[in-house]
């Protein structure tokens, strides 16, 4: 017998639906698989990894605080993937977006009021979209792979802000710890809740739901599928390739640069060297999941973090290192690209052929 | 030994894992793959590495396991890329994200523990030789093995039968299969190829360049490496210049560090990832260099028809 694959003559709308669940459920065995291999009650692990998150009110919090930097950039994400354009620069933009944000707290520390942080907001995603233009600049004048730039990119922003904390933002008052100022009154974000849920997470649903009905009744969005899908097709419809990489990475800059001063003007509060947990890079496997369907994204986003705050649970119960989190992030990635080919094609189990003489290649 | 000799050998030390990295992704993107995972399978290579040197005692068991470790991942890659037709940029990143996290959970065990350095050759009376004698005859195995393998791929690709089976992959694939060649087969050895050299890699930062086992410990030379095969328009002589340049980046901005300038160290040690933008940059404004070797079924997945 032989297991071939069959290309189906048209993409599985179900398989698409299920696809993701297929691949949590093969993530969550593996999962236990790996808990058992390390000498862990793999039941237990399981139950603090994905539902212990979510069984009381301060760690739902948790997960929501969590989810909004993953939305926030995962949709932006959604559409550059869509679009086939390769922005996996976004922890760079995110931090890029933190910098050029805390530049209202740390150099007019004294303008305090609303305008104020709807400055940094602003300055937030200004910043963040600068920095995705030079992969865009580089990719549409020079022709440059835009993966490989986006990403050294990152390196280049973390150091950057290591640079910035460690030097010229660093707080005069701080007992020389590698921080700025702590950000005082309107500089952070409206809390609530226990102190940790913030404005953020309305910020991320809104624009996940505009993008939503962007990608799904607008014309941007109908162009952004046909270059993403049919790049000649799209030129013939008149649609540009060289905007659509600037629009894509303005788009997911501004949307990384905004989650990161969201990251620092909300649950940090100021900047120091680490301000994300892979935000960027967690969000590729958000958008993945998601469907690359900004409304697919808030639930995946959702998921992932629950995958954050489970690792920390595991961490804390039963010992277990906290780079669970990012293999089963990893598997999470590998089993969702691997169910994805059941959209395109399906299994056919062909019995054994018949000797007939032709020659078969295959 | 002389200063001159001194910067030399930490050029090369910096350089081999590069070219290891390299040398094994010039051969994949060549069959047509563009294998995006490096990084990750650089990662497991030098945790792997690290690890069975470590409890066997043995730097060449590390060496060995570095290589599984390597090829361990990079047959997962192919599984999905090629029997299962994944989007290949995707793929990759999700080896490279998988790499980094798995090697930090094996790896957690060993933060901190010494490691087994792989020792350097030394042939009595030429290894002595004054000027030349350390660095011709005294280097670490696995320079040798880089050059060798550099030296072998060029030959190879340029002149074998195996070669030629491999380019014809990589430039049309639907044509080499109605040749008769197994297009899948092909790229599933290439793809083993350079999961190993990429595996060797990360044994020469865990066994040689830095022999402990540190988090994330390839900083992104993983995707240096891919950089550099995109420099090099896919030709293995220019990969290793390439290589050795870069590696002179990484060395040059830890000997000014060291000298105190008073240039940030941040910018120094960001040197290299800006230097390989501007050599991307540089490489692409040159259409004409840039296209001419480019396989031409790079990063498309093949299905045959049945």
């Amino acid at each position: 017998m032989q297991i071939v694959l069959e290309k189906r003559s048209q993409a599985s709308s179900w398989m698409n639906v299920m696809s993701p669940v297929l691949a949590v459920s093969l993530t969550v065995i593996m999962g236990g698989l790996i808990f058992a291999a390390i000498g862990k009650p793999p039941l237990t692990a399981l139950y603090l990894y994905f539902i212990d998150p979510l069984t009381s009110w301060w760690s739902i919090e948790e997960v929501l605080v969590k989810a909004g930097p993953l939305v926030l950039i995962g949709v932006g994400l959604a559409v550059c993937f869509k679009a086939n354009v390769w922005n996996i620069g976004a922890e760079g933009q995110l931090t890029v977006g933190a910098l050029m944000g805390a530049m209202v707290p740390i150099l007019f520390g004294d303008w305090q009021g609303p305008w104020a942080l709807v400055a940094m907001l602003l300055l937030g995603a200004v910043g963040g979209a600068m920095f995705a233009f030079i992969p865009a600049w580089l990719k549409t004048r020079f022709g440059v792979n835009e993966i490989l730039t986006s990403l050294m990119l990152v390196y280049i922003a973390q150091l950057l802000l290591d640079w910035m904390v460690r030097g010229p933002w660093k707080d005069p008052h701080g007992f020389n710890f590698p921080k700025s100022v702590a950000f005082e009154g309107w500089h952070l974000l409206p809390m609530w809740g226990d102190g940790r849920m913030h404005l953020g997470l309305v910020i991320a649903l809104v624009i996940a739901l505009v993008l939503y009905w962007v990608m799904r009744n607008n014309l941007k969005g109908f162009e952004i599928r046909v270059v993403g899908s049919a790049p000649r097709a799209g030129a013939f419809a008149g649609f540009s390739q060289t905007k659509m990489v600037w629009f894509c990475f303005a788009l997911s800059g501004a949307l990384a640069g905004l989650a990161g001063l969201i990251e620092v003007a909300g649950p940090i509060g100021q900047l120091q060297p680490h301000i994300s947990p892979n935000y960027g890079f967690t969000a590729i496997i958000v958008a993945f999941l998601g469907r690359l369907n900004p409304l697919g994204v808030v639930f995946a986003g959702l998921l992932l973090a629950v995958s954050y705050i489970g690792g920390e649970g595991v961490q804390i119960e039963l010992g277990i290192s906290d780079k669970t989190t990012q293999v089963f992030q990893g598997m999470l990635l590998f089993f969702i690209l691997m169910c994805d080919t059941l959209i395109l094609y399906r299994i056919r189990y062909l019995s054994a052929k018949p000797v007939t003489g032709s020659g078969d290649a295959s | 030994m002389s200063a001159y000799e001194a910067i030399i050998l930490t050029i090369i030390t910096a350089s081999t894992p590069l070219l290891l990295a390299a040398i094994g992704e010039l051969v994949v993107e060549r069959s047509g793959v563009l294998n995006l995972g490096i990084e990750g399978m650089m990662v497991m290579g030098a945790v792997c590495g690290f690890a069975a040197a470590h409890v066997s005692g043995s730097a060449w068991l590390g060496v060995i396991a570095a290589v599984m470790g390597g090829v361990a991942m990079s047959l997962l890659f192919a599984l999905l890329t090629q029997t299962l037709i994944t989007n290949q940029v995707a793929t990759g990143l999700a080896i490279t994200l998988l790499g980094l996290g798995l090697s930090g959970l094996i790896g957690s065990d060993f933060v901190g523990l010494p490691g087994v350095k792989l020792s350097n050759v030394s042939i009595p009376w030429l290894t002595e030789l004054p000027y030349v004698g350390r660095l011709v005859f005294g280097q670490d195995p696995l320079v040798y093995v880089s050059i060798v393998l550099t030296a072998g791929v060029a030959y190879g690709l340029k002149y074998t039968r195996w070669g030629l089976i491999i380019r014809a992959v990589g430039q049309s694939h639907s044509s080499a299969h109605a040749l008769g060649y197994r297009v899948i087969a092909v790229r599933y050895a290439c793809i083993a190829f350079g999961g190993a050299t990429s595996g060797l890699a990360g044994a020469y930062l865990s066994l040689v360049y830095t022999p402990q086992w540190i988090e994330n410990m390839t900083a992104g030379r993983g995707w240096i490496a891919l950089a550099l095969g995109v420099f090099s328009t896919w030709l293995p002589g220019r990969l290793a210049a390439g290589a050795y340049l870069f590696g002179g980046v990484w060395i040059l901005g830890l000997y000014a560090q060291a000298m105190g300038l008073g240039i940030p160290s941040q910018l120094l040690s960001s040197l290299p990832y800006v230097a390989t933008i501007l050599a991307l940059v540089v490489i692409s404004t040159n259409r004409r260099l840039s296209v001419i070797n480019t396989p031409a079924s790079l990063g498309q997945g093949f299905v045959p028809d049945r």
